[in-house]
């Protein structure tokens, strides 16, 4: 009897556990360094999911200074259908002077307050990666040199709690975009090259999403 | 830390053993760093931090940077040796292989120059 019971309640957390698994939409933190691209990115895969945008982007750095959230975008692939939270967080950095923002024709008092902003975001950011992401699209400029500190640290935070990444080379629609240059610099991970801004390659992108994080 | 005359002309830069990190709490360790760092110091750690502890180390600088008097670090350090030859043991007992040089130092006086797998130039000026 007792046996039964037990095999009863086992059967019935398994059903559960995979209702739950499967239904609970992976929440996939939008990652990298300032000015990659990352909100362009999100707006675009919202945009083409969901309709709308997630939030404002920009040419000055740290114009997202909050964790943004789209919750449960559903992406179809093959027939099935992949639904994510996505998490635009500000651009990650260990330094920030208020200084840099007097250059992009902003006052003092402004641009000491969006550097203000821009820590705490950049504090909430890794919050977010410690304790509230089950993935990551790690998103880098392919015009830039990816190998910079900031980006060793924030994969090997990322490798070190196991989350699935997925290397996304922005910006190819640059001149100077070099996507082997990102893959070289991260060979252990998969690298999908895009422009966000101008819809380039987004079928391998949403593919890839699907593969990963699905 | 050993009390020191940071003199005008100079800049103190302090190596730290791994050693002395070994037997500190994450926070301490960050605590070390910043609190050197903020002084003007370069610090330069012989084992470096885990991922979780950069990661915090990342988060507690935020949070200290203010206008005019601190805006925030520069950090440099070699890539992490590939988890391959990390056994398997090690990775089930969390020991993770972290045993990289490590330069921090206060980001408007450090600016890297160069930097590959095999080496990092920096250049360093007072305040």
């Amino acid at each position: 009897m007792m046996g039964l019971l037990t095999n009863l309640r086992d059967s019935i957390s398994r059903v559960t556990d995979r209702l739950f698994a499967s239904e609970e939409p992976k929440r996939i933190g939008i990652y990298g360094p300032p000015n990659a691209g990352k909100t362009t990115l999100a707006n675009r895969i919202a945009r083409d999911w969901t309709g709308d945008a997630i939030g404002p982007e920009s040419h000055v750095p740290h114009e997202t200074r909050r964790a943004r959230r789209k919750e449960d975008v559903s992406i179809e692939r093959n027939g099935k259908s992949v639904s994510i939270d996505i998490v635009d967080t500000p651009g990650v950095t260990t330094k920030v002077d208020y200084k840099e923002f007097l250059d992009h024709d902003m006052e003092k008092d402004d641009a000491i307050r969006r550097s203000r902003e821009a820590t705490e975001g950049v504090a909430e950011a890794m919050h977010w990666l410690r304790e509230d992401v089950d993935g990551v699209i790690y998103v880098l400029d392919s015009s830039t040199d990816p190998f910079t500190q900031v980006n060793t640290m924030l994969i090997g935070i990322i490798e070190s709690r196991e989350l699935p990444v997925l290397i996304f080379a922005n910006k190819t629609d640059l001149e100077d975009s070099d996507v082997q240059r990102v893959a070289d610099a991260f060979p252990d991970h998969e690298t999908v090259p895009l422009s966000a801004l101008e819809g380039n390659n987004m079928d391998e992108v949403y593919d890839k999403i699907a593969e990963y994080f699905g | 830390m050993p009390e020191t005359t940071n003199s005008d002309n100079g800049v103190q830069i302090d190596l730290i053993s791994g050693s002395r990190m070994a037997g500190l709490r994450s926070m301490e360790k960050i605590r070390l760093i910043l609190d050197g760092v903020r002084e003007g110091n370069i610090v330069i750690l012989e084992e470096g931090l885990s991922p979780d502890e950069e990661s915090k180390l990342i988060e507690v600088t935020m949070t200290e940077i203010s206008p005019d008097d601190f805006s925030g670090i520069e950090i440099e350090s070699y890539p992490r040796a590939e988890t391959a030859d990390q056994s398997f043991l090690d990775k089930l007992m969390g020991r993770e292989s972290t045993k990289k040089l490590t330069v921090i130092g206060p980001a408007n006086q450090i600016e890297t120059l160069h930097k590959d797998e095999q080496l990092i130039s920096a250049l360093v000026s007072r305040k």
